[in-house]
């Protein structure tokens, strides 16, 4: 095979799974600007039924309070995951001692438990503390992941100790060490936190579906599968709801996709 | 001297205790959250009834599990997709990583882009976009027929074999571009001038795919099988949203079956428990074993 004809499989190869990767997202948005029966034609031009879908769905569901309802779960979600995983990640690499080490390592196994092991026990336990369709419940459990925690010991590992040390002798106290030396250092691990974090918590469907049965705590991946389950469906309007629920996933993925490259590069060194 | 150094031992000490209390929030909240209902589960495993109403019962439940063909269909559509999907993503995402790796590609950023574009979407809003490009009226089918290689409409949701197809269609479309992003990164760690080298030494593509990507990325790679197979072993939201577990729990997955025994109809929680510790087994084996085979490439 000669260079140039190599180079030509590779271009044609790559474009190809860049247009496969992108098509299905493009028809999404697309459908959602059409009529239901254009969207079964094949109609791949937009139209400009999107404001009369928007109301079809305003009508239909209502969007507003659970597009709130996910927003509000998974930005507290988010803030409270990193607080808690980070502040954990750092102690685990630099206080590190036997001790620590080894309950590190139980944690991990943690990882393992699958979620639907947990979901009968934690509902009981959150209908008993009264925590079903509350935001507390919907949090609680995605608050600390071993996979969180192992990203940020790892990357807590290029953290050089000559600062925590400097920063002892000018007397800052070790909370303050963290906040002030290691938060700010460490940006490119927190972005790709969060998007993991915000990504996860948006998405989450198994477990809000356990304890959301209110109608009024429900959230939008809740809302565009109930839209699915009646006979006819009204592709415009279906397509326009899934449309929206990818939209605030896809900015925080846009807005830190370049340090979320770089955090997991931090983290896998 | 002996002053100054039992200050260090009680500064030591400190610091020691201040560790604890960083790591004791994270900590606490995985020891009430995740293992204490595990242990709860496994107990309940082995109790029977209806209910808070519950005997012990030893292993019926673990026996039963065999007696339940569902349960065990549930199993052989989790390994089928496993061994089918999790090769052909974790490959396809090689190959796109080391195509992007190169500085002299074209238009990189835009490939990048789009090929990562598909992790920005909601599980369960993908699974219904897929349900929709493949419905009996969607996209797939009116090309196939307009390009002649369909006859007329073929049902893709509605037949065993192809509904499982579309699940890993859809399982590779979503998470190829996420496994490519690890392995970029794990690129990165890696002196573009070896790639010359090799290349000027006269090394084919595929050599160098073989003989430098491969090796170097060993334990990304490992990472990657390990998060997929767990992934792949707790699929639930594809299962419930693109193909509801039809035709007649032909697709299934192990966590959609037992999320409807838990929560629809009569429900057996202690049945539920030991059904979920299965899961935890085979995700605890497959994790052991490709950690060794990770091992012995060395």
């Amino acid at each position: 095979m000669t260079k140039k004809s190599t180079k030509t499989i590779t271009y044609i190869f790559i474009t190809i799974a860049a247009l496969i990767s992108v098509f299905p997202l493009i028809w999404m948005i697309i459908a959602a600007t059409n009529r239901s029966v254009d969207v079964i034609a094949g109609k791949l031009t937009f139209g400009t039924k999107l404001l009369e879908n928007f109301q079809n769905l305003l009508q239909a569901q209502p969007v507003g309070r659970f597009f709130w309802n996910s927003c509000k779960y998974s930005v507290i979600t988010t803030v409270l995951a990193l607080a808690v995983c980070s502040l954990a990640g750092y102690a685990f690499e630099i206080f590190h001692d036997k001790a620590k080490d080894i309950l590190f390592t139980i944690i991990l196994t943690a990882m393992m438990i699958p979620f639907v092991a947990l979901m009968v026990p934690l509902f009981q336990m959150f209908s008993k503390a009264k925590l079903l369709n509350s935001t507390v419940g919907f949090i609680l459990p995605s608050i600390s992941t071993p996979f969180l925690i192992m990203m940020f010991r790892q990357s807590a590992r290029s953290f050089p100790k000559e600062i925590i040390e400097a920063a002892r002798i000018d007397g800052l106290n070790e909370l303050q060490i963290f906040t002030r030396m290691f938060i700010p250092t460490m940006k490119s691990t927190y972005a790709a936190a969060t998007t993991i974090t915000f990504m996860n918590a948006w998405n989450n469907y198994l477990w809000p579906k356990v304890i959301m049965s209110d109608n009024n705590a429900q959230t939008m991946p809740m809302m565009i599968s109930n839209i699915t389950s009646g006979y006819v469906t009204d592709y415009g309007m279906l397509m326009l709801a899934v449309f929206i629920t990818t939209i605030p996933t896809a900015i925080v993925f846009f807005a830190l996709q370049k340090s979320f490259a770089e955090g997991i590069t931090g983290a896998v060194k | 001297m002996a002053g100054n150094n039992s200050k260090k031992m009680s500064l030591n000490k400190k610091q020691n205790l201040i560790g604890w209390f960083f790591l004791a929030p994270g900590v606490i909240f995985i020891a009430c959250l995740s293992f204490y209902p595990a242990i709860k589960a496994l107990i309940t495993s082995f109790k029977t009834g209806v209910g808070v109403n519950m005997t012990w019962t030893g292993l019926s439940n673990y026996i039963r599990i065999f007696e339940d063909k569902i349960f065990i269909q549930s199993i052989r559509n989790c390994f089928f997709y496993l061994i089918i999907q999790v090769p052909i993503m974790l490959i396809l995402a090689l190959i796109l990583a080391s195509i992007l790796n190169n500085p002299r590609l074209k238009f990189r950023g835009i490939y990048r882009t789009a090929i990562f574009l598909p992790c920005a979407t909601s599980l369960v809003a993908y699974a219904i976009i897929f349900r929709t490009l493949f419905a009996n009226d969607g996209y797939v089918n009116l090309v196939l027929v307009k390009l002649g290689i369909l006859d007329s409409a073929y049902n893709f949701l509605t037949h065993p074999f192809s509904a499982k197809i579309v699940i890993i269609i859809a399982l590779i479309w979503r998470w190829t571009g996420y496994n490519m992003v690890f392995y970029l990164a794990g690129l990165q760690n890696i002196e573009y001038s070896i790639y010359e080298a090799a290349k000027i030494d006269g090394a084919s593509p595929f050599q160098i795919f073989r003989k430098i990507t491969v090796p170097l990325l060993k334990p990304i790679i490992l990472m990657t099988a390990i998060m997929s197979t767990n992934g792949t072993l707790q699929l639930f939201d594809e299962s419930v949203n693109l193909t509801k577990g039809g035709p007649a729990n032909a697709s299934v997955t192990m966590s959609h079956y037992i999320f409807k025994k838990a929560f629809e109809g009569v429900t057996n929680f202690g049945y539920t428990s030991a059904m979920s510790f299965v899961i935890f087994i085979m995700v605890a084996i497959l994790a052991i074993i490709q950690m060794k085979a990770g091992d012995k490439r060395d």
